[in-house]
């Protein structure tokens, strides 16, 4: 039961990341995103993850790739992309290359080198009676404390970062000219009466 | 019967050399996003997979903070991109050379 479920998330997997480096089309690159965050979804289950695994698809599934699905239509992308006009030469084959020494580098220092250390468990163990949720938990709010409290903070940093990137530049008001402050409030005026005719006047120039 | 930690292993090592190879082949700055997305995913699966061959939950709470530091960057990330796309249409990171001397 274990390896079937191990086989078909690897293959989810591998088929998922494929897609995404192959196909043409940005939006089918995001929906193979998703099929490979559920091949991971599969993998995380099969080693008792339970939180982790909804967790995984609810922010990548449900936020991460949602996102992206909004940007690529937002700005209208989807078109497929150039291939012919190729700036560095040998890109493709080079790229390939390289990516095939780091998987080799990994594998082969996975052989030679040790992976565990034999120590005890530092921070609580994962077996035993209990809960995974309440384990994790458990760790996460007394030894963590102060990096989950840090990522609070990272989070309202990213909002006000996407919030000051993404807003159109707008001259305030001490930045304007006079000339262009007469003709924003003349616009404002002439919208306001075309809306309401009983709102005529109302938006008068400042008295000096 | 149990799947060794070793397969694991090699199939996280195999998601992230192929996140690597998309990252350095193709040239649209959305889907070489989507290849971190790949790569991060391969460390989560690992970590996943560390925690439990030395049966210590630190490294589930670590996936936990990678999640976090995913969704921040993705956030930062995408919106980096559409102030570059608002200033000019480039769907290429051979577009981007606004620092070249």
């Amino acid at each position: 039961m274990d390896w079937a479920v191990y086989l078909v998330g690897a293959a989810m997997i591998l088929t998922g990341a494929l897609g995404v480096i192959l196909l043409r089309n940005p939006v089918h690159c995001a929906l193979m995103l998703v099929f490979t965050m559920f091949g991971i979804f599969l993998e995380f289950i099969n080693q008792g993850a339970d939180f982790l695994a909804a967790v995984q698809i609810i922010v990548y599934a449900g936020a991460v790739v949602i996102l992206f699905l909004f940007v690529i239509m937002f700005l209208g992308v989807d078109r497929k992309e150039a291939i012919g006009a190729e700036r560095l030469r040998f890109q493709r084959p080079l790229a390939i290359l390289l990516g095939l020494v780091a998987l080799v580098e990994i594998l082969a220092l996975s052989r030679v080198d040790h992976w565990v250390s034999g120590a005890p468990a530092q921070s609580g163990a994962l077996k035993g009676a209990g809960s995974n949720v309440a384990k994790l938990g458990q760790s996460l709010y007394t030894g963590y404390l102060l990096p989950f409290e840090m990522t609070a903070a990272l989070l309202v940093i990213a909002v006000v970062a996407a919030v000051v990137m993404s807003r159109r530049h707008q001259p305030s008001a001490g930045e304007m000219s006079p000339a262009a402050q007469k003709e924003l409030r003349e616009s404002h005026q002439s919208a306001l009466s075309a809306s309401d005719p009983s709102l005529a006047g109302r938006l008068e120039a400042p008295s000096e | 019967m149990n799947v060794p930690s070793a397969w694991y292993l090699i199939l996280a090592a195999v998601l992230f050399g192929i996140g690597a190879t998309g990252l350095l082949v193709r040239r649209n700055v959305l889907v070489m996003f989507m290849c971190i997305e790949l790569m991060l995913n391969a460390v989560n699966l690992t970590f996943v997979t560390f925690a439990r061959m030395l049966n210590d939950v630190g490294g589930q709470v670590d996936v936990f903070f990678v999640l976090v530091v995913a969704a921040a960057e993705v956030v930062v990330g995408l919106s980096i991109i559409v102030a570059m796309f608002r200033r000019r249409a480039a769907a290429t990171a051979d577009d981007i050379h606004g620092l070249k001397g």
